[in-house]
Parts: C-alpha cells; structure tokens; sequence
C-alpha cells in the first residue's frame, strides 16, 4: 500500500495542515544589534543572563523562549502536549535541560543546525497524523558553548578566515497546533545526507550548501511547483559563500525560473558587525523564523516561504579522523491559506 | 563494476564541486595579514629586546637576562590574554603574535580560562595543554634527538 501523505520521493503532504499559532525568539547582544532588532521578543544585555555558565545560559534561552511562545497564547508549559527540541552541545544538553524545568513530554533531535526545520516537520507530521493537537517546535545556540565546542577556547589568539562563520546566540520556539489561527504548514521535505567531500571546517556554508540545493531541487519536482510558487526560499545558515554556492547549483539543477533566494545567515547580521561569510548555528534560521519571517508572513508581505533550515552534521572527533563534512537540509512549506 | 562506476562518478562530482568552491571562496587578504604579523610580530621583538638589554645594563649574564626576559614575556602574553586583548591582537596579526613566546602564554592561559567552569581538576587542569600540548610534546621529542645527535658526535 502506497503511503497516502507522501508524495514524490520525500515530500510531506499534510492533509489538514497545521496552524503555526505562535512563536518567540530571545537573542544575544550582538543579534539585538542587527537589522531586526524589533522582530525579536527579547535580547539579552549579556551572553550569561544571570547564570553561572554558558551552557546554563543557554538552556534557560531555549526554557524561556518555549514559555514565551505558549504565554502569547495564555497558555502554560503544561498545555502543551509534546516538546520537540535540539540543540549543538553535546548529548543536546540545552534541550533535554530546558524539558527537565517544562514538564512537556518530550523528544529530542539533532539535526545540528537544520533543527528549526527538523522539530517542525516533525511536529506537522504527530499533529496531521492525529496524535497530538498542540506541539512546541524549540532550538537554541549560544556563540560560546558552540565555540568551545568546536573550535578553540574564546581568549586564544586565532584568526578567522573570510569564510567562517559566527554561530548566533539565540533561541526560538513556534508551537503548532490542530486548529487556529496563523500561517499553516502545507508540506514538507525530508533532506537527504550529502557529502562532497569538503573538509574546510572554516567554511561550513561550502559543506552544506549541495544539500541544501538537493532539497530544494526534490522539494520542488516532488511537489510539481515552480520556483516562482514562493515569494521566498530562505535557507538556514549558508552565509554569503554558500549562498554563492547554492545560486551555481540551482543554474546547474535547471531551477528556472531562478527562485527568490536567500539566506538567514546572510540576514541576520548587517555587514559591518564582524561575522565574515555570516550567522550560523541552529537559533540562526530560528530566531528569523520566530521573529522577522513570521511576521512577515502575518503581515503578508510574504504569503508563500519556503523555509530549509540548513545543518552540517560532523564533530570535532569525526573532524580530527579525517572525514569530510556531510550536510542536510529540510525544508518546510509556510502558507496564508 | 556498476559500484565502481558510481564510486568514479561520485569522485568526479566531488572533484568538480571542490574547484567551484575554491571559485565562489573569498580569498584572504594575503598582503594586509604579512603586514600586520610583520607589525606586531616585530613589536613584540623590539619589546623582548628592550627588555633583554635594559636586564644586560643591570649587570645580569647573557644566560640569566635571556632567562628573566621570557619569563616576562611570558607573563605579558598571559596578562593580555586575561584581559582579553589578546584574542583581538590575533584576530589581525594572526601568525605575527602566534609564533612569538606570548603567543605560548596565550595558547596556555586561553583554555584554563575556558574550561575553569568545569572545576580546577577536570577543567583548568586536563584541559590546560588542550592547545599547547603537543607544542610541549614535540619539543620535548625534539630535543632528546638533539641530545642523542650531540652524543654521538662528542664519541
């Protein structure tokens, strides 16, 4: 028997799409001094707010983001019936520690920094299924934890390269439900992991940039829409040279028309702010999601987003045996309906 | 010999998307980084200087003033990193404050810095030559070769 929600090879067709009811976004400092400082619910004066470490900071963002998200809406950590959340530490501790203060039954993910994307194609897919009727979509990253994590320790000397990216500090959460009202998740892509071999940790975008232009491509002939369907196909965290990168595989997938492209790595920061190729990190494409995108598809400035967070899926041991950075992206179809 | 084929084609898809990066990728700016390593790489030198000739005029010997001379620097090189200037000198001049000896201080200081949180046994102290480790390692390996050469020339 032939599965009747998916169509193609990997797209999702959700039958009664959900309602994106609500959503909430905290920054770091640096994001608070970009260009949509106003789109974000709340910045942060310091990267610890008010706790001992980093990886504390950051679970509470990623805590108090999910609660923003169901306060908008009256509503309680318990009202919701599922959490879907992941984060880049190690063991995804900034997830599993903001569930442990939530009390919402709770799934984790990883899916480096294609999560915002991953948890609500997920979420789509519990609350079309007819499981749930109220989930939270939730990630987070934190500029510091990310550092230690996988590059150096923040006071040494190193210098960056052009094509280097900064992981943003921020987190968001969108709760999706049965009914509402809000933008809708039509349909969804489920990525594919695509290496091209690239190895240059300093250039992440270059990694990842093939998957996302495979999603994009499959997204595209699974569904039989044109480029030109969306009034914007964002992807995650590519920054400027995966962006570059990206727009020389549509020409070569035969995306024609081009789409109306671009990247939430590249719109996060304003040039000036000392990011090189641009944002990166999982709260990257979230905190524009949560903040700007969504906004601007309630205001329907955009009716029609393609949104394929994007996520390089290596680690610091995989880094230092040797093996090649392999990519994902997932792109998920919001819609006024 | 189908899998062979692919595992051809795959390399080649590889090999081709490798170029368009190495296309798309900004280049550094090669001229502008050589300058200020220069810079600041020789700053740091003339500042070593002064103060190996200011010990000299104090009436140390070569030995003890080259001695107390980088131990000083290597003093400034962590108290700059404490500061947290020091990562923001490296960001410019990149090798030029790397290679000289507080660039070692900072490689040292650096992550017993970062990893304090973790407590002073597990953190600072596993973590303190995460960087420098193998600096030290192969130094070490280094010299007991020279030693070794120098035995066997003296016999």
């Amino acid at each position: 028997m032939a599965a009747i929600k998916k169509k193609g090879l990997q797209t999702l067709m959700f039958a009664e799409p959900p309602f994106i009811t609500s959503s909430a976004s905290l920054v770091g400092p640096k994001e608070g001094e970009g260009p949509w400082a106003k789109d974000f619910d709340r910045i942060l004066d310091d990267y610890l707010f008010s706790e001992k470490t980093w990886e504390k900071a950051e679970s509470k963002m990623l805590r108090e983001a999910i609660k923003l998200s169901l306060g908008k809406q009256k509503l309680q950590p318990q009202d919701a019936e599922l959490l879907l959340a992941g984060d880049l530490l190690n063991q995804i501790i900034s997830s599993s520690y903001a569930a442990r203060e939530l009390n919402i039954p709770f799934l984790g993910l990883y899916g480096a920094c294609s999560t915002m994307a991953e948890s609500l194609l997920v979420g789509a897919m519990a609350i079309d299924g007819g499981f749930y009727e109220r989930v939270v979509a939730a990630t987070s990253s934190h500029h510091y934890t990310a550092e230690r994590q996988f590059r150096s320790p923040i006071e040494q000397g190193v210098q960056k390269v052009p094509s280097s990216q900064w992981t943003a500090t921020a987190a968001a959460a969108l709760v999706v439900q049965k009914a509402g009202t809000g933008p809708r998740i039509s349909c969804a892509t489920v990525g594919r992991v695509i290496d091209m071999g690239q190895t240059d940790g300093a250039n992440m975008g270059g990694a990842m940039a093939p998957s996302a232009a495979d999603t994009i491509a499959t997204h595209l002939q699974d569904t039989g829409r044109s480029p030109d369907y969306y009034d914007l196909i964002v992807t995650g965290d590519l920054g400027a040279v995966g962006m570059g990168l990206a727009g020389e595989l549509f020409v070569k997938a035969g995306l024609v028309p081009s789409p109306n492209y671009s990247d939430c790595g590249v719109l996060l920061y304003d040039g000036l702010q000392g990011v090189d190729s641009g944002g990166s990190g999982c709260g990257c494409s979230g905190c524009m999601l949560a903040g700007p995108l969504l906004r601007k598809i309630k205001n329907r400035e955009i009716n029609r987003l393609l949104f394929v967070a994007t996520g390089a899926l290596m680690s610091p041991t995989s880094s230092f045996q040797g093996e090649s950075i392999p990519g994902i992206a997932h792109a998920v179809a919001i819609e006024n309906m | 010999m189908n899998m062979n084929n692919n595992e051809q084609l795959k390399t080649a898809q590889q090999e081709e998307y490798h170029h368009l990066v190495n296309r798309v990728k900004p280049k550094p700016p090669v001229v502008k980084n050589c300058l200020w390593a220069f810079v600041v790489g020789g700053l740091i030198c003339v500042i070593g200087q002064i103060i190996l000739n200011y010990l000299l005029s104090m009436g140390l010997n070569k030995q003890d003033a080259g001695s107390l001379d980088a131990i000083i620097m290597v003093f400034l090189g962590a108290l700059l990193t404490g500061l947290g200037v020091y990562d923001d000198l490296g960001q410019k001049a990149g090798a030029g404050s790397i290679v000289p000896i507080t660039g070692f201080a900072n490689a040292i200081v650096a992550p017993a810095m970062e990893f304090k949180r973790e407590g002073y046994i597990f953190g600072v102290g596993a973590k303190i030559f995460s960087i420098a480790g193998p600096t030290l390692v192969f130094g070490f390996v280094a010299s007991v070769l020279i030693g070794l050469i120098k035995l066997w020339m003296i016999k």
